[in-house]
């Protein structure tokens, strides 16, 4: 389980969340988990080889999970994950 | 009663004395003495001894342990003629330095002897004060003035990012702005684009942004650039200056800025906004992660909503870019930690701040391992990116 910061473009799945608790072990089990409970948001955030988008970082606590072991980066209850997505605006 | 004559000789008698043959050498091997030029600003702004840091006589016992914190480096000062510099290096002993000299001749003899001196570049009296707060500060001084008025930065887009920057680092007294926009001013940009105001509706921003800057601060000098930034153009215009300041609106100006600065070696400051959130970080070219790092692809236009489609915070740029010229003056001046390596990331509504970690990715096309930096190709990511 970890707690998701979502980042205000996927808010309109999240019903306008900027945070959701979900189950899983891992960044993989708990994205699962995410797309179960706000559908359509997975795809936003992986490709559909199951890999993070290159545009998207997934961080868990402050460290990016792809220098960690990416969508296998083990998570506990205590541990955040961010979904922070390239911005352009200026 | 004693007269100045007699204090004098008991001074001279009381301190060390040095010669200029054995000052000359020191230049020649910095760090191994600290040389102060204690006279007045007249004087020193007629030249002074490369390497000397300048604290006049007045200021001496105020400035010293901030010039010098080590009470046994050694210290070697000079004037004109070698009386105040005397009396200098007596109250440094009183203050507890206990390795100091006074240069024998003084400046005048140095100059006279045909040794190496330097023409300071000071402050005017409008700018002493202007500066003030500034100069004051240990960290900045006199000489971090000197260094943001000779600085040149290029801000990247007059707009939400570049308004307050701008703004910001005129203000500071950046010598050379350089502002890239090749857009004009719409009364829909006045929510946030304080560079701008209504009767300039219509108006190129850079020429807008050239009339605030100076009217803020007649000692900046600005350089307009009204165009985009395309392959063709990018390495001529960035190369110009020192610093770059990213407020683009769009991905393939970020991508292409990103490339070119890898090239040249220039630092970015980098920020972005969107509705409520905002990021942040400095791209240094230094062997730090830079943007393709962190994004190593933009996202298709259709998850990439600019402002004008998405909306903004009128406030949120406004955090943003002045965050960036604190990241200017740090940068400039060489003081504090930068957010090289970092991200940080701004919501608005939440009040909060969060800071990430950012990897230089090995494989990164453009700083990765056996990357030869001078020779990436630039090209427009108008495909690439698919417009912005």
């Amino acid at each position: 389980m970890a707690k998701v910061r979502i980042p205000t473009p996927l808010r309109k799945f999240t019903d306008g969340k900027e945070e959701v608790i979900a189950a899983g072990a891992s960044v993989r089990a708990v994205i699962d988990e995410l797309e179960r409970m706000h559908p359509g948001i997975k795809t936003k955030i992986c490709d559909d080889s199951g890999a993070v988008r290159k545009f998207i970082n997934l961080f868990a606590n402050e460290e990016d999970v792809r220098f960690l072991q990416a969508m296998d980066t083990p998570l506990t209850d205590k541990d955040e994950l961010s979904i922070v997505p390239a911005i352009a605006g200026g | 009663m004693a007269n100045f004559q007699s204090i004098l000789k008991d001074v001279k008698a009381a301190i060390r004395e040095t010669d200029i043959t054995k000052v000359r050498e020191l230049i020649d091997a910095p760090g191994q003495a600290v040389l102060i030029d204690v006279r007045e600003q007249d004087e020193y702004a007629q030249g002074y001894i490369p390497g000397a840091r300048w604290i006049p006589r007045g200021f001496l016992e105020q400035r010293i342990e901030d010039a010098v914190p080590d009470r046994a480096a050694p210290v070697i000062v000079y004037c004109a003629g070698g009386t105040r510099s005397a009396l200098a290096a007596r109250s440094l002993a009183e203050l507890g330095y206990t390795n100091v000299e006074s240069m024998a001749g003084g400046f005048t003899a140095w100059k006279r002897s045909g040794l190496p001196w330097k023409a300071p570049t000071i402050l005017t009296k409008d700018q002493e004060l202007r500066y003030s707060r500034h100069t004051m500060l240990p960290e900045i001084g006199t000489a971090g003035q000197i260094k943001l008025l000779e600085a040149k930065v290029l801000c990247i887009g007059a707009g939400g990012l570049g308004s307050p920057s701008s703004l910001y680092l005129a203000a500071a007294g950046i010598g050379t702005i350089g502002m890239i926009d090749d857009d004009i001013v719409d009364a829909s940009n006045l929510q946030r684009q304080i560079l701008h105001n209504t009767e300039r509706v219509g108006m190129a921003k850079v020429d807008s942004a050239e009339k605030t800057l100076r009217g803020l601060n007649p000692d900046v000098k600005v350089i307009k650039h009204q165009c985009r930034l395309t392959s063709e153009n990018v390495i001529e215009i960035l190369g110009k200056y020192d610093v770059i300041v990213d407020g683009a609106d769009n991905f393939q100006t970020r991508y292409l800025v990103n490339d070119t600065a890898l090239k040249l070696g220039k630092p970015v400051i980098h920020a972005s906004i969107f509705r409520f959130e905002g990021q942040l970080t400095v791209f240094p070219a230094d062997g730090s992660p830079c943007y393709r790092c962190l994004y190593p692809e933009p996202p298709p236009p259709e998850e990439a909503p600019s402002c004008q489609e998405a909306g903004v915070l009128g406030v949120l740029p406004g955090i943003m870019g002045v965050l960036q010229a604190v990241e200017v003056v740090k940068l400039v001046v060489g003081i504090g930690e930068s957010l090289a390596g970092r991200l940080l990331v701004y919501d608005a509504l939440k009040a909060k701040f969060r800071e990430l970690k950012l990897r230089r990715d090995p494989k990164c096309p453009t700083c990765g391992d056996g990357v030869d930096r001078s020779k990436i190709e630039l090209i427009d990511y108008v495909q690439f990116c698919a417009g912005g």
